[in-house]
């Protein structure tokens, strides 16, 4: 055990955290130059084109340290993205130490700052490191300054290096095995291990990936994971190289991965402790939570052909997201789908990314939704997160939706515009922290529907990226709202439904039916676009049709030109949903679900 | 015309030269006609390649290009070769291409003596202003004079090309044109919409400053005012931009390209389809001569309709003619497609007759965003 270091890396996106990895997987001769790939941690497209990583990835890097003893250095990458939060947070309770890896040109950046505060609260070891001093506009003085000031702390404790160099990356290593403890723990107590991440092998069903607290775990061992109150037999233990390396035991400090049958990668709950069914441990480890979905939204198929291929690819994506959920829906504008559940917007992006993606399926998302409760008039309580289930207003005695309370960080600079927006969204209760000197703490109560917009992009251009943002769903609370609706020619557009404030009713309303005005192109027909509520409408716009489009000559050799131009533009119809006789692009559905509410 | 040379195929001619490039047109010719003869020998040597492919025509076609810059000695040559090779059905439609400042006694003279029965002449406007605007050699006097004269002389039918939608032209302007025309009472009348593609001069000239284009509205209206006035006057709407003064005149040749007809097109850059193959020369009369030399095709390139294509051209070029569209083609269409169908014509741009889906004025000005909609 006193071999072992257990740590994560923190950085901002773009700060070389993924580059970072991959020289440190080199140096310990992991891979060596031909076989290996390109920051190897972040496999997947999305996570390497957008920087984010979105499931945690961990790797065993067996390291001879200058002291002349080998040492085995588990990275445990961590996602870096609110709606991951409590991913990370698993992840972070699976380590001793942290890297904190500063872009020397861009300095302390907010997502660095939040997810320092997440290490601290675990106590874990942190080191800085300032990359990319290779950089000409590289201020290594400036960024040393803001580590005391705005994380506090020391500065000369800071590591130097350039990831894409290569330099001081054997320094980081050294580093990491002076500073960070080894990890504690009793291989002779009764079995305790955190479940930190999940995920689906075709042929071995879902491998789960731990830390080992106290005990021994082993092939052919009963276990019991606590909180979901399973009991699996273990097949097969090991540790993670570049790819699973088979081991006879996992033991007392070790990170690691374990199979054992489990066919999806849902019945396992990241965060969830796996104990000796024989021999349990006293309780299990702390932090369990649900990762339950807050975010709603119906996934349609544009071409209703599509359907089963998305059907299938659903399938196949909840595999490896235990966190995603979907059962059928069906809309009468966009025929058969999905009504999915996700646990923030950039969760819902991605897994709408990827189906397009890895799936090459065409699909429309209807505006997203938060789980409101109803109490009718007959004295039941119902949950609705399809505005298509909205009661009929005449029986509801009262409607709630879920609040939350609001963390941001930012410097005090920009307090007051945070201020105002958080007011716009209907939040109260506010309450001021100045953890530094300069940087202040604002928490909030706010619905949740006002945030799962675009509230932090909002906050993050309010603060010029240097805000963060996280939050926890406290209750729920009564509000006034109504069912919007939108009309094109008359024809409700059920997917554009939506549950709102009645203040907000007329706001929002008028928002997409300018939206869907500026995006719907002009047709032959005059198409109105209404927003009603009950069956009062409230906004409109008009898209004029056109009068006049067609080609003066077209003889022998303008045909085939002709042709081709019709069948591109054909193709491109493909991509749009008829309503009625209105030919709507997916463009004008996601201009509506990104409705900008300031 | 009976059925049966309603569906012989139609001969096209492109003679590519001209006095001088006019700046909006971006049809293939040059100004040069130094290669004259080496191009109507390898005219002959194409026209011999195609003889056992091609018999009897019942459309022939001298477009280019500007035929009357040649000389009517060049243009004889070509006509006989032509009749050498190829058979020209009875009654047939014979159209030459005209610009009216080469409209002097010898040329109409030489139109009376040929076979020639119908003469296209590029009058564009009336309007001087316009017609520098266009960049046109001629100005109204002599496309007044060219007009008398062929009236008087050529023995032959009368179509006159109008374009209009011109930067700053007027409703005004444009009536005063159509009305001039008019008097000449001409069996046949084209008005194009001005049309700026972006490899032209003009295109280039314009650049984005297409603000100083006629807009949407304003195109409506001439398109509108101009069907109007002109079925007023006993005219047929019969294409988009084609107005006939009685049904047998109207273009038979271009009818052929809108009804899938074949075609034989002769000449740099021309245009053939036979059966379901359509192919079309280089659009360079060096290629074409030195291909021709070699006893090699000129041909650039050439594309295989399927079934599919063809509905679709079906589809939009009926849409462009009072001819319509068979209304099977229809009967595979989706419920969607149908009520889309059926709105058009609840709202007047298409109407049935005889089981064809035929487009209404206000439908012929829309026949492009019908075509991508249906």
């Amino acid at each position: 055990m006193v071999s072992i270091r257990n740590f994560s890396i923190i950085a901002h996106i773009d700060h070389g955290k993924s580059t970072l990895a991959d020289r440190m997987i080199q140096l310990t001769g992991l891979a060596d130059d031909r076989t290996f790939r390109d920051q190897i941690l972040d496999s997947m497209d999305i996570e390497r084109e957008r920087g984010i990583t979105i499931k945690s990835q961990a790797i065993t890097l067996p390291y001879r340290s200058k002291d002349g003893n080998i040492y085995y250095l588990n990275l445990i990458d961590t996602p870096g993205h609110v709606d991951f939060s409590y991913e990370v947070s698993r992840a972070l309770a699976s380590c001793e130490g942290v890297l904190l890896l500063v872009d020397a040109a861009q300095g302390v950046q907010a997502q660095t700052v939040a997810n320092l505060y997440l290490a601290m609260e675990h106590d874990l070891e942190v080191i800085p490191v300032i990359n990319k001093i290779d950089l000409p506009a590289a201020d290594v003085e400036g960024v040393m300054e803001q580590i005391e000031t705005e994380l506090g702390l020391d500065p000369f404790t800071s590591i130097l290096c350039s990831a894409k160099e290569g330099t001081g990356v054997e320094d980081i290593m050294e580093a990491i095995v002076r500073r960070i403890p080894p990890p504690k723990g009793d291989a002779g107590k009764p079995l305790s291990a955190l479940i930190f991440d999940a995920q689906y092998d075709a042929f071995r069903g879902t491998v789960a990936h731990c830390r080992i607290f106290d005990g021994t775990i082993k092939p052919g061992q009963t276990v019991r994971f606590m909180h979901n109150n399973t009991i699996y037999r273990i097949e097969e233990v090991g540790r993670f190289s570049l790819v699973r390396e088979k081991k006879d035991k996992l033991e007392a400090g070790d990170v690691g991965y374990l199979l054992a049958g489990i066919k999806n990668v849902s019945d396992v709950s990241v965060g969830d402790t796996i104990t000796d069914n024989d021999r349990p441990c006293d309780k299990p480890l702390p932090g369990f939570k649900e990762a339950k979905p807050v975010v709603f939204a119906s996934i349609y198929p544009i071409a209703s052909d599509d359907y089963e291929e998305l059907a299938v690819a659903l399938e196949k994506y909840k595999l490896n997201d235990a966190s995603f959920t979907y059962q059928k829906d069906s809309s009468v504008a966009l025929g058969q789908g999905f009504r999915c559940g996700f646990l923030g917007l950039l969760h819902l992006d991605i897994v709408q990314e990827r189906l397009e993606r890895e799936y090459d399926l065409s699909i429309i998302l209807s505006v997203p939704s938060v789980r409101y409760r109803f109490t009718l008039k007959s004295g039941e309580t119902i949950y609705i997160e399809n505005p298509a289930h909205y009661p009929d207003p005449v029986n509801i005695a009262k409607c709630e939706e879920p609040h939350i309370r609001a963390t941001m960080m930012f410097p005090e600079r920009y307090l007051g515009a945070v201020m105002k927006l958080c007011i716009a969204r209907r939040g109260e209760n506010s309450r001021i922290n100045y953890p530094s000197p300069g940087r202040a703490e604002l928490q909030f109560e706010l619905p949740l529907s006002s945030v799962i917009y675009d509230f932090y992009d909002n906050l993050k251009s309010l603060t010029q990226g240097y805000g963060s943002f996280d939050y926890d769903i406290i209750d729920y609370r009564e509000s006034d709202l109504v069912l919007l609706d939108i009309l094109v020619n008359g024809e409700k557009v059920d997917a554009l439904s939506q549950i709102v404030h009645r203040k907000q009713a007329r706001e929002r309303a008028l928002i997409a039916c300018e939206r869907l005005k500026e995006e719907i192109p002009r047709q032959m027909f005059k198409i109105a676009i209404q927003g009603a509520v009950g069956g009062e409408i409230i906004a409109r716009s008009t898209i004029s049709p056109f009068r006049k489009d067609v080609t003066a000559k077209c003889y022998g050799g303008d045909i085939t030109r002709k042709r081709k131009l019709l069948e591109k533009q054909k193709k491109g119809k493909k991509r749009m949903k008829m309503v009625g006789s209105v030919s709507i692009p997916q463009s004008a559905f996601v201009a509506v679900l990104k409705s900008d509410q300031d | 015309m009976n059925d049966i040379t309603k569906n012989l195929p139609g001969l096209y001619i492109h003679i590519p030269f001209c006095v001088s490039k006019c700046p909006y047109c971006n049809f293939y010719s040059i100004t040069d006609q130094s290669a004259l003869p080496a191009w109507i020998d390898a005219l002959r040597l194409e026209m011999t390649i195609y003889a056992d492919e091609f018999d009897t025509f019942d459309t022939i076609y001298l477009g280019g290009g500007t035929p009357s810059t040649l000389s009517p000695k060049a243009l004889s040559s070509i006509i006989d070769d032509l009749y050498r090779t190829f058979s020209m059905a009875d009654n047939g439609e014979f159209t030459m291409e005209a610009n009216p400042g080469d409209m002097n006694d010898d040329v109409l003279s030489f139109i009376r003596d040929t076979p020639i029965n119908r003469v296209n002449l590029g009058v564009q406007s009336f309007d001087d202003d316009i017609l520098a605007y266009l960049g046109r050699r001629h100005d109204s006097k002599k496309a007044r004079q060219a007009l008398s004269l062929l009236r008087k002389k050529g023995g032959a039918h009368i179509g006159i090309d109008l374009i209009y939608g011109v930067p700053a032209q007027s409703m005004e302007s444009w009536m005063t044109t159509l009305e001039e025309a008019l008097r000449y009472k001409p069996e046949h009348l084209s008005c194009y919409e001005l049309t700026v593609e972006t490899d032209t001069p003009l295109g280039q000239r314009l650049g984005s400053r297409s603000e100083e284009l006629v807009g949407e509205e304003q195109a409506y209206s001439f398109f509108m005012t101009t069907s109007e006035r002109l079925e007023e006057a006993g005219y047929i709407h019969y294409e988009v931009s084609n107005f006939a003064l009685r049904e047998e005149l109207r273009s038979r040749h271009n009818m052929k390209y809108w009804n899938h007809t074949p075609y034989l097109g002769l000449g740099p850059s021309a245009h053939s389809l036979k059966g379901n193959r359509r192919w079309w020369n280089f659009s360079s009369l060096e290629r074409y001569i030195d291909d021709l030399r070699q006893n090699l095709l000129p041909v650039e390139d050439s594309e295989t309709l399927d079934e599919e294509d063809l509905r679709l051209e079906r589809i939009f070029l009926g849409l462009r003619t009072k001819e319509g569209i068979d209304g099977n083609e229809f009967s595979s269409f989706d419920p969607v497609q149908t009520g889309l169908l059926r709105q058009c014509m609840a709202d007047g741009l298409l109407e049935r007759r005889d089981n064809r889906i035929i487009p209404t004025r206000r439908g012929l000005a829309l026949a492009d965003q019908l075509a991508a909609a249906l």
